[in-house]
């Protein structure tokens, strides 16, 4: 059984974002690179099913940049079994990311039996990548699982959709499946797991080497900049009790007639 | 001018809110409505409204509930016969799952979560937030049309379009194709609110809430102004509230009208989420909370007790 895992690296949550001086991109120099956090309930879910299934193989991919491999060697860590790198820049466009995804998995010789992706990445959030994949690998997908069981081929999984409710898919074979928070709790790297990433395998691909040219990007992005900042609001002290009343009955009335939104 | 599909879906019968945002944005430009299964007239005039010309039911087996593999096999097939320059949609649930592989079968690019745009000599041009709303960014498409767009929700506002000759009907016969991950069960939430990214009011708790089952303060303000509760990551890790509820970068992106955050400091990644609605309301035993750079009406209290203050002061001006 081959397991193949999409991750992207992205800039930690914390982050504070600013656009380059042409609006080209970000500024990326100083910041911090994590695994994109809906990529680790993907990752630990292989591995679930890797312990369920002890021959099973778990390949990680990333199309990215090569300065700063965390997400890869985390993964490596976690206990996945080799990793694929695409070399890109960082802001590719999802048909090019997906169309070099599976570039990567037709050229590891093996036959994915399950792909497994984060639902989303943090920094382009554009939540096309999983689709795009499956409908390009022409293999069935669901996205946004929360829930997963695996019996023989059959695969059970739970898509959270509006308001919490949940679609139950049953789906056989090969499929595309996109993780939401709440799939699992994703494992932390041991120290041994981390000496051992060190040593398993790390192949590298240029996009060409996948089959992708510039003349794969569908979206193209520019002007990046800065939300536009509000004003500073109104601020009312209400510590004390005595004026909680006042205070909070001026705000509702603000609410109506100045702010309109009652 | 360019020829434009709004795909529209449908929550108990009627065309989501979303879809009449992108038809009046679209004023100028020459735009039919799908939708798959049937339709009753008061919605299609609804549409019409908006400047819909053509509403096309897509009819066919298999089409009853959604499947990915479904509605995008029924849709290509219906785009093919025609000659549309883009396809838009809202970026909803089904939206984000349905669109990108429904663009893939043409190799088009498709530019989502949209909050803006223009159609200046009929070519799309838009703006869309990234890295959770830290910075924003110009949007444009190329390669194969037609181009696809999914749009926020509540991010354009109603601006309605009545057009001449808009409104007509027809059935379309779907072929569903091959379905191979297909819903076997719906399980309902116990919550019959409207989602958080749809809500026009939210009343979100922070860590200060202290435990689920104070969030009760909160779930009754929000059922005195018809808002949905949301929670801070902050609250949602510490077990107070389920991750559905969570707003933020690894949570929900939201625009509502009205923004309510009791107890929520203020992280970077909450901020993020929730910083385009259109008007804050802050409560925060803090003063220096961050949450009060970016409210428009900031009280500084302790959120127990002014909360239910609040609740009922909403009760007296709407009338309750």
């Amino acid at each position: 059984m081959n397991i193949f895992v999409c991750v992207k690296q992205v800039p930690d949550t914390e982050t504070k974002v600013t656009p380059t001086a042409d609006g080209s991109f970000i500024e990326t120099a100083s910041i911090k690179w994590i695994m994109n956090p809906y990529d680790e309930f993907a990752v630990e879910q292989a591995l679930l099913v890797k312990a369920a299934n002890p021959a099973a193989n778990v390949t990680v991919v990333r199309v990215g940049s090569e300065k700063d491999t965390e997400a890869l060697r985390t993964a490596m860590a976690m206990g996945t079994d080799e990793a694929i790198l695409v070399e890109s820049v960082d802001n590719l466009d999802s048909y090019s990311i997906a169309k070099a995804l599976k570039g990567a998995i037709e050229k590891s010789g093996k036959t994915a039996d399950l792909i497994l992706t984060g639902k989303q990445a943090i920094d382009d959030d554009c939540l096309q990548v999983p689709q795009i994949l499956a409908e390009m690998m022409k293999l069935p997908s669901v996205s946004v699982i929360v829930g997963f069981e695996l019996a023989g081929t059959t695969v059970k999984v739970k898509r959270e959709v509006e308001g919490g409710a949940l679609e139950v898919y049953e789906v056989n074979g090969p499929v595309v499946l996109a993780a939401n928070k709440g799939l699992n709790t994703p494992r932390y790297a041991s120290l041994p797991g981390i000496m051992k990433a060190k040593k398993k395998p790390l192949a590298k691909f240029s996009l060409g080497d996948v089959g992708v040219t510039d003349g794969d990007r569908r979206v193209k992005y520019s002007g990046f900049k800065l939300p536009p900042e509000k004003p500073a609001g109104k601020k009312y002290d209400a510590m004390d009790a005595a004026k909680q009343t006042e205070v909070v009955s001026q705000v509702v009335g603000l609410l109506r007639t100045e702010a309109k939104v009652l | 001018m360019a020829n434009v599909l709004v795909f529209t879906e449908l929550h108990d019968g009627h065309v989501k809110p979303v879809t009449l945002e992108i038809l009046g944005k679209l004023a100028g430009q020459s735009a039919d409505v799908a939708v798959i299964g049937d339709i009753g007239a008061d919605q299609i005039a609804t549409l019409a409204k908006f400047g819909a010309q053509n509403v096309h039911k897509l009819k066919g087996a298999n089409l009853d509930k959604y499947s990915p593999e479904g509605y995008a096999n029924a849709l290509a097939e219906f785009i093919k016969s025609k000659s549309y320059d883009y396809v838009f949609g809202g970026a909803t649930s089904l939206g984000k799952d349905l669109l990108p592989r429904l663009a893939t079968k043409f190799d088009a690019g498709l530019a989502s979560d949209v909050v803006n745009f223009t159609m200046d000599g009929g070519t799309f041009a838009g703006t869309r937030p990234l890295f959770a709303g830290k910075c924003l960014a110009k949007v444009e498409l190329t390669g194969p049309k037609p181009h696809f767009v999914s749009i926020r929700p509540n991010a354009l506002g109603m601006t309605e379009n009545p057009t001449a000759g808009a409104g007509a009907a027809a059935d379309v016969a779907a072929n569903a194709g091959e379905i191979r991950a297909a819903i076997k069960e719906i399980i309902k939430a116990a919550s019959t609110k409207v989602d958080l990214t749809e809500a026009n009011i939210i009343v979100s708790g922070g860590r200060a809430m202290k435990n689920a089952e104070n969030f009760k303060i909160l779930d009754d303000m929000a059922n005195v102004i018809g808002a949905t509760v949301g929670a801070s990551r902050a609250a949602v890790d510490s077990g107070f509230a389920p991750h559905a509820m969570q707003v933020g970068q690894t949570g929900k992106t939201v625009a509502p009208s009205l923004y309510i955050a009791c107890g929520i400091s203020g992280a970077i990644q909450h901020l993020a989420g929730m910083r385009t609605s259109k008007v804050i309301v802050a409560i925060n035993t803090d003063p220096d909370a961050p949450i009060f750079t970016k409210a428009d009406y900031g009280i500084v209290g302790d959120l127990f007790q002014i909360v239910p203050i609040m609740t009922e002061e909403f009760k007296k001006l709407l009338g309750k």
